[in-house]
């Protein structure tokens, strides 16, 4: 028996630019990759490789210097090319020089069923660190008693892989890797999928069936509605194409980082999945494929959490879409407030768009000024979980960590704040707001 | 549009810090937001933004307010041309005669308070705000019609300083500015606010309409009630009965644009139609009226002359419709969570009518009602989220 959660609230994006064809229709073997430790948060990251350096698929690219035993690993053999770093030698990215002539994978010894023994395994080969551990939304700490774990197999954010396409013939693996992750916890392993995925039943997980608008497959949503995180306890989220790499290592010994990028968004001339290798250079995916080369934002991920990238930057972690819209900062809009276009954009009834059923091809513009909180109940209604989103935004703006805890901030984590932010009058930057929220909130109980 | 544009971005150093009129930047951002939408691009956070923003919401609350103000320019002419003995009311004599009762007392308003707003905001060197758009088209709709305009000036200049900006500016003050200017005229200036010497215009203004004489009185329905003892019959200036209709046309005499509770209705359909006044509040508040007039009229006694009226006029008259559409539903000062909304309403809606009824000093009920729940609105949101509160320390326990 499934668990049956039904959304009511939350809000689908529709953009231009989606995937008409769910077919894989080509491959890339980047020359260059690059891995960017900001992509995982909580990790304090210390190079393990130098300049010049030989590395294999699987070899540690970073660990984590509290947690020396967590890496970030190379997804290719190549060569260390760079290891490019920003003000105060923080390191921004490491980039690999892919050498596709050699089978040159890392292995690890699997053959165990102990929970440190499992935990030390993840950790070696970059997995762990693909995961999140909530509170926080923190790369997990391999100590952590963990009450649940939840998976989640499907993406509803706006222009997002399908996982059917993403986790097609992985069946085997997804079963090993629910069952190396069911020794990791004494609670239960939770999978969640959309009504909009057929992914079949996996043994060994409680699966759960989600209907609804976004946010209804983000983990913060679904453990909200099935068992809200309390102040002490520890959940770890992870989604189903790292699931299926947990189980590919537990089963082969070796992890398997290529990955099926969906390119998509207006600017992209035929929105398509394309499979690569994780933290591919954007220019290379994007190559020959977009509608414009000017004034475009791209993303490394969705509009509402993704990165903005250059192109000579990479596919960031965890995502696996590159979503290309326009950037707007020359549209020189005459009094847009007033306008009655059909092409904008909002959930708002005074914009005719809204009743057209079609899609937009919004650009990055704010559209307007930043206000103080004015209109109340915006975020609640995109905000499918059982805390008044307002209260927390000034308790954290305030720095109040006792009112922060009461009203539910171990429950959070930005991305949850994403579709808020999209609909906010006042274009306040939730997303920020958590998450420096968050990591005063670390600092201080630690 | 381009070379609008072109000017503005030529001219746009000149206010910047170190130009020549710097003291003016907040003025010309107001004036380039207004005129084309920031080309600012998201930094951090989500890419793509919703297209409504905080200007669209306050024009759309504007717009809902025309078919009163239209309707007010009409009842003012009307009452003026009816209170000279006239048989003839031809429309846009009557229009006119509204037009220019009322524009210099908009004029002033805006005035005035945009004029602070400005000061302060190069002063913080903060963008303008543009909360004032409503609040000063609803200043004069709420005041007599024969209200000094320097009254109108200081009261507007007292709220908009001490309501509002000491608290930070807009959507960080806590009760409604435009019923605070209108409480500050009726406790300071009495005389000017309450009465029967000051709802219908007295002079012809450009050769439109009539002077009348000096002795001339015409009170308000709820000011004929607040003077009688019993059940009273409501008349116009010319002693006819007053209906039920001519309540909910709105062709009494009354604050300036708050009599037609059919125009009202218009501006609450606009409002909700397009999702900026949320409905649980205007129903609400309706529902509170209903409740409290139905009380107030099982158990009426010759003492509290108000309380012989039947529940549409309770809700018809003194501005009970017009408070509880346009200004009980400011989000800023009404109650912020789903659950306050509901109870922040109905208490508006009581309250109102309690006032109203069984204190004769204060006909205008609606006003201090909202004014006193605006206080306490933050209470009833406080209680809202320490249920939740509860909820979540009680999740620990079990």
């Amino acid at each position: 028996m499934s668990i049956l959660l039904n959304i009511k609230k939350g809000l689908d994006l529709n953009l231009e630019g989606q995937i008409e064809n769910p077919e894989i229709v080509g491959e890339l073997k980047p020359t260059l990759i690059g891995v960017c430790p900001d992509d995982f948060h909580g990790l304090i990251p210390k190079a393990e490789v130098k300049e010049g350096d030989k590395v294999l698929a699987g070899d540690a690219l970073l660990r984590d210097k509290n947690n020396p035993q967590v890496k970030v690993v190379s997804p290719v053999a190549g060569t260390v090319k760079a290891i490019v770093r920003g003000e105060r030698r923080k390191i921004m990215n490491i980039v690999v020089e892919a050498d596709y002539a050699e089978e040159g994978i890392k292995a690890f010894d699997v053959n165990t069923t102990d929970r440190t023994q499992i935990i030390d395994v993840l950790a070696q080969s970059g997995l762990l660190s693909m995961m999140v551990q909530r509170p926080y939304g923190v790369v997990p700490s391999p100590d952590a008693t963990v009450r649940d774990i939840y998976v989640m197999a499907a993406d509803t954010a706006p222009l997002a892989p399908s996982f059917d396409v993403e986790l097609k013939g992985k069946e085997k693996e997804l079963a090993k890797g629910v069952e190396v992750l069911s020794h990791l916890t004494s609670g239960k392993v939770y999978v969640a999928r959309h009504e909009s995925v057929k992914i079949a039943d996996i043994p060994g997980a409680e699966m759960i069936d989600v209907k609804g608008h976004h946010p209804a497959a983000l983990p913060g949503t679904v453990i909200a509605n099935t068992s809200p995180i309390n102040k002490g306890e520890i959940v770890w989220t992870l989604d189903g194409v790292t699931l299926a790499r947990i189980g590919s290592l537990f089963l082969n010994g070796k992890v398997d980082w290529q990955t099926i990028v969906a390119i998509v968004g207006s600017e992209v001339k035929t929105p398509a999945y394309i499979k690569t290798v994780v933290g591919a250079q954007v220019d290379q995916l994007l190559a020959g494929k977009l509608k414009t080369e000017s004034d475009i934002r791209i993303i490394s991920g969705n509009v509402l959490t993704g990165k903005a990238v250059t192109k000579e930057e990479f596919l960031r972690a965890p995502y696996t879409q590159i979503t290309v819209i326009p950037e707007g900062s020359h549209a020189d809009e005459f009094m847009g407030w007033a306008s009655m276009s059909p092409s904008k954009m909002s959930v708002s009834r005074s914009f005719p768009g809204h009743f057209l059923g079609r899609r937009f091809s919004p650009d990055a513009r704010l559209l307007g000024g930043r206000r103080a909180m004015i209109m109340s109940g915006e975020y609640e209604s995109v905000m499918p979980m059982d805390i008044m989103p307002e209260y927390l935004i000034k308790a954290i703006l305030s720095r109040d960590i006792d009112k922060m805890e009461q009203l539910g901030i171990y429950e959070v984590i930005p991305e949850d704040f994403a579709l808020a932010e999209y609909v906010d009058t006042s274009k306040l930057e939730l997303q920020k707001v958590v998450s420096e929220g968050l990591d005063f909130m670390k600092k201080e109980t630690e | 549009m381009k070379s609008l544009k072109k000017y503005l971005d030529k001219i746009k150093p000149q206010f910047e810090p170190g130009g020549k009129l710097h003291a003016f930047q907040s003025v010309f951002d107001g004036f380039e937001t207004f005129l084309f939408t920031p080309n600012e691009t998201s930094k951090s956070g989500v890419h793509i933004h919703d297209s409504r923003d905080s200007k669209r919401t306050m024009i759309i609350v504007v717009l809902a307010l025309m078919p009163c103000l239209l309707m007010g320019m009409y009842n003012a002419g009307y009452q003026n041309w009816l209170a000279a003995g006239q048989t003839e009311f031809p429309f846009w004599q009557l229009m006119g005669y509204g037009f220019f009762s009322i524009l210099p007392a908009i004029v002033v308003t805006y005035v005035v308070g945009l004029g602070i707003e400005f000061i302060v905001a190069q002063w913080r060197g903060e963008e303008i705000q543009e909360g004032f758009l409503v609040t000063g088209i609803l200043i004069p709709m709420i005041c007599p019609i024969e209200t000094p305009l320097w009254m109108l000036a200081v009261a507007t200049a007292f709220s908009v300083i001490f309501a509002k900006e000491v608290f930070g500016g807009t959507g960080y003050n806590i009760v409604n500015i435009a019923l605070i200017t209108r409480a500050f005229l009726f406790f300071a200036y009495p005389a000017s606010m309450s009465g029967d010497m000051v709802f219908i215009g007295r002079d012809s203004i450009l050769g439109l309409g009539f002077n009348l004489p000096d002795t001339f009185t015409g009170a308000t329905p709820l000011g004929q009630i607040a003077t009688a003892t019993g059940a009273t019959q409501i008349v116009n200036i010319n002693g006819e009965v007053t209906t039920l209709w001519d309540m909910f046309l709105g062709l009494i005499p009354g604050s300036f644009g708050e009599t037609s509770t059919l125009c009202i209705l218009v501006g609450a359909l606009i409002l909700l139609s397009t999702g900026i006044a949320d409905w649980r509040i205007i129903v609400s508040v309706f529902v509170g009226g209903v409740v409290m007039s139905l009380i107030a009229n099982w158990t009426a006694t010759a003492t509290y002359p108000a309380s012989f009226l039947s529940v549409g006029e309770q809700l018809c008259l003194g501005g009970f419709a017009f408070a509880a559409v346009f200004m009980a539903t400011d989000p800023v000062t009404a109650a912020r969570t789903t659950v306050g909304k509901y109870i922040y309403g109905f208490l508006v809606g009581v309250i109102a009518i309690l006032i109203r009824n069984y204190n004769s000093g204060y006909p205008e009920g609606a006003m201090l009602a909202v004014l006193l729940m605006n206080v306490f609105a933050p209470l009833i949101d406080y209680c809202v989220v320490q249920a939740n509160i509860n909820r979540r320390l009680k999740r620990i326990k079990a």
